[in-house]
């Protein structure tokens, strides 16, 4: 088991101090932060996008990126909300067919990443542009209000009153999450495939030496990300309870700010699913409390764009360091 | 008693585009057996390696056998499923994965999932047959070279190997390092798996061997039992020439000083090195791979900045903020990985050759002219003997002897004083080397002062009037090459 030395190396040893820090300093500042409901407001409020970042963390571990998930999130959810209200469809086969959407739409991405090699962040911002355009065009931009009940109705598994009196609810946003987050967490560490990600993610070469299948990595890793973006779509639309086409677009960088907070490098291989919990949990204690302290929403994209450059720049810095420290650890000694 | 043969190759050929790099391979190694195979860079060794384990596809026509067994289709899965196992130079490893992942990675552990538990056993279990210790939990890009070889040495016996391939496994490992490879290599045969062990050099090839085969062009000069083959006659079938009488070392040591360096270190890189380069004088800088020869170079470059010490360039202490710094000081550099770092591959002759000398190009109002860029191409092409067609060609339309011409061209073309090579001749075949060492002392005869960074002992014999060694980012020692021989420096070097 790791011992503390170990545990001092991981950033999300250092992700999880700097949140107690926020917590304890917001709960000064704020009555209202440190409070069950306030959590759990919090936590459903953030479901979605942590649904999204599972499926980005997959890509990056895979050694790629991707950047259309938010659009292919509203592509899903209104094609699946055109289904159930235009057609009338019951759940069984809408819902399957919203994902099967996202699950194309990756694979979209992937095809291009693997067969025109050209690179992934160039590929996936323009399918990004091309889903999203497409949306608009398609629908006009008018958002499905209509959603049967089944879909828009809030579905609450656990319900109970504070000592304070408030009322708090565990619904369904929530647990998606953190079905999410567990089924990812089994798929990159303990199946074969996920190993197999990591493995590409952190040597691309070594791994098509060794005879991996990359293509069907690349796809499976895009594809998921795409099966992910399309199920937030989904509860994004029960959350709210209509389908607005442009409602998740703009979300991506906060959401890949998540998991570069937690560890996730650009450079593929690297990361953990608690570091990137801790990645988005700690972007929605920072949302959260420049709201309850009054403070412009500006200020959350300066953050979420800092982050995404000191974390990058940083890593580049620390492997820059790493292999000229490693020169003199590796020169034989006599 | 002659064991019966594992792999059997007939008549393969393998071809790139329009270059054929195996050409008709015929060749066998008997199980359990120590089988090295040399040859000069470039002469089809690595391609051979990746044609058997599945990486490359040979040609169509040519036939292959495995334990007797006819092999029509193949990839790396297969290979290995096969026994076919291959430790790469570069190793090949996962270096964000644990000791344990990597070495248990295609031990077949597990339907879909991958259980921790049983990979640490595996893991373990392989290590221990080696009779080596690794911390299983930590990942391999905290190890050190020797061990991660140990750890891919490892994946490759825990993959059930028959047959495992090593490419150049002792190039950066010191001599206690290389002698405990040499004894595991002997174990895995004893233990009835055949190694075929790729290396130029030579004394190990001679230790180690039962067999030799010998490979030059793509094509294979023959295999022969190691006790008949001495030192000499594997350089003559691995190049096809008799080495080059040596060079008789100049004593420079009374010219001008061209290039000093006092105490000069960069933390990480290299370490108080103070030495001398004077006009017309070809220095030598050797020493193991990761020594800091090449950190030194990009320093002295103005590519990186030292942390103390001073550089004095005729006489005058130079700070250089950058590289044009030091070209405008008249210095030039000729990086050791030039097919990644030095040429714009599918850019033409001219592109490359007078990208570092436009500013001397331009007319009065700055323009420069296609007329008199074309021009210093045919000029230079005409000087250094480059072959092609055109200059308006891509460059990687050359062999690497003349792209490698076509780079020197480029910094030649700026008059330096001081001409740094790091590995002049990395990929060049045998008789363009010897045109390009020819290169090298006619450019000092003109009294250019000229550092060549090598390690290939013929190289630095055949061009360096004097050769230091650097160990561990420091001068170790500074070598008359008329006073030692060559094998001499090479025991130093690697002890």
């Amino acid at each position: 088991m790791p011992d503390l030395s170990s545990l001092r190396n991981r950033p999300e040893f250092w992700l999880a101090c700097v949140i107690a820090i926020f917590i304890v300093a917001l709960s000064l500042a704020t009555p209202n932060f440190l409070s069950i409901s306030n959590f759990v407001d919090l936590t459903e409020s953030y479901a979605v996008q942590a649904i999204m970042a599972t499926g980005l963390f997959v890509v990056l571990i895979a050694g790629g990126i991707d950047i259309s998930f938010a659009a292919t999130a509203s592509v899903a959810q209104y094609v699946a909300a055109l289904l159930a209200t235009r057609f009338g469809l019951s759940p069984v086969l809408v819902i399957p067919a919203g994902l099967i959407v996202g699950t194309l739409l990756g694979f979209i991405n992937a095809t291009l990443v693997h067969y025109a090699r050209v690179n992934s962040i160039i590929i996936t911002i323009a399918t990004m542009n091309v889903y999203f355009a497409l949306l608009m065009y398609a629908t006009g931009g008018h958002s499905i209000y209509n959603l049967p009940e089944w879909w828009s109705d809030r579905i609450t598994f656990l319900q109970f009153e504070t000592a304070g009196g408030d009322l708090v609810r565990i619904t369904l946003p929530i647990i998606v999450m953190i079905a999410s987050l567990g089924l990812c967490w089994v798929l990159l560490n303990r199946s074969k495939t996920g190993r197999q990600l990591y493995a590409m993610g952190g040597n691309a070469e070594a791994a098509r030496r060794i005879g991996l299948n990359i293509s069907r990595l690349q796809f499976f890793a895009y594809g998921f990300a795409g099966f992910m973006a399309a199920l937030a779509g989904l509860v994004q639309a029960n959350r709210v309870g209509e389908a607005v086409p442009n409602a998740l677009y703009g979300t991506e960088l906060s959401v890949l700010s998540a998991a570069v907070l937690g560890g996730a490098s650009l450079l593929g291989g690297v990361g953990t699913i608690g570091g990137i919990t801790l990645g988005i949990l700690m972007l929605a204690i920072i949302q959260n409390g420049l709201n309850l302290l009054d403070i412009s929403p500006y200020c959350f994209e300066i953050i979420t764009g800092a982050i995404i450059l000191a974390s990058t720049s940083l890593t580049a810095l620390s492997v820059r360091s790493r292999t000229r420290s490693r020169l003199v650890e590796e020169a034989p000694n006599v | 008693m002659t064991a019966a043969v594992f792999l059997e190759l007939r008549n393969v050929f393998k071809t790139f585009g329009n270059f054929q790099a195996l050409r008709g391979i015929d060749w066998d190694v008997r199980e359990g057996e120590i089988h090295c195979l040399v040859g000069e860079n470039g002469c089809g060794k690595s391609t051979l390696i990746k044609a058997v384990s599945g990486v490359h596809a040979p040609d169509a026509g040519g036939e292959m056998r495995i334990a007797g067994q006819e092999i029509l289709s193949f990839d790396p899965m297969r290979a290995r499923a096969l026994g076919i196992q291959v430790v790469f130079q570069d190793l090949a490893l996962f270096p964000n994965l644990s000791v344990a992942e990597n070495i248990a990675f295609d031990a077949n552990l597990g339907r879909g999932f991958s259980p921790k538990a049983a990979i640490r056993r595996k893991a373990r279990e392989t290590l221990d047959r080696l009779g080596h210790d690794l911390p299983l939990d930590l990942p391999v890009d905290s190890l050190s070279i020797a061990e991660r070889q140990i750890v891919a040495i490892a994946r490759g016996l825990a993959g059930s190997a028959r047959l495992i391939f090593m490419d150049e496994p002792t190039a950066s490992l010191t001599r206690a390092e290389v002698r405990r490879l040499l004894d595991l290599v002997r174990k895995l045969s004893a233990a009835g798996i055949a190694v075929v062990f790729v290396s130029h050099r030579l004394d190990e090839v001679s230790a180690i061997a039962e067999r030799i085969t010998v490979m030059r062009d793509g094509r294979m000069v023959g295999t022969y039992p190691a006790y008949a083959l001495d030192q000499r006659t594997l350089i003559h079938l691995m190049t096809g020439i008799e080495i080059a009488s040596h060079h008789v070392a100049r004593d420079c040591t009374s010219r001008d000083v061209v290039l000093e360096t006092r105490h000069l270190s960069r933390r990480g890189e290299y370490d108080d090195v103070s030495l001398c380069l004077h006009e017309g004088e070809v220095l030598g800088l050797t020493g193991l791979l990761g020594a800091g020869r090449t950190e030194l170079a990009l320093s002295l470059f103005g590519m990186t900045k030292p942390d103390s010490g001073a550089l004095i360039v005729h006489g005058q202490e130079r700070r250089f903020r950058n590289n044009q710094d030091a070209l405008a000081a008249g210095l030039a550099y000729v990086s050791e990985d030039r097919l990644n770092l030095g040429i714009n591959a599918e850019q033409s002759i001219v592109d490359n050759l007078d990208i570092a000398v436009l500013p001397g190009l331009a007319n009065r109002f700055g323009l420069i002219s296609d007329a008199s860029r074309t021009q210093l191409a045919r000029d230079w092409v005409a000087r250094l003997n480059i072959k092609l067609s055109s200059v308006e060609d891509a460059i990687n339309t050359l062999s690497g002897g003349n792209q490698q011409r076509v780079i020197l061209a480029r910094w030649l073309a700026s008059h330096p004083k001081i001409l740094i090579l790091d590995s002049p001749t990395v990929g060049v075949d045998i008789k363009n080397k010897e045109g390009i060492y020819a290169l090298i002392r006619e450019l000092s005869d003109q009294g250019v002062g000229i550092l060549v960074i090598s390690d290939e002992m013929i190289e630095l014999f055949a061009t360096c009037d004097r050769i230091l060694h650097m160990r561990n980012g420091r001068i170790a020692g500074d070598y008359n090459p008329s006073l030692i021989t060559e094998q001499a420096l090479e025991e130093r070097i690697y002890a």
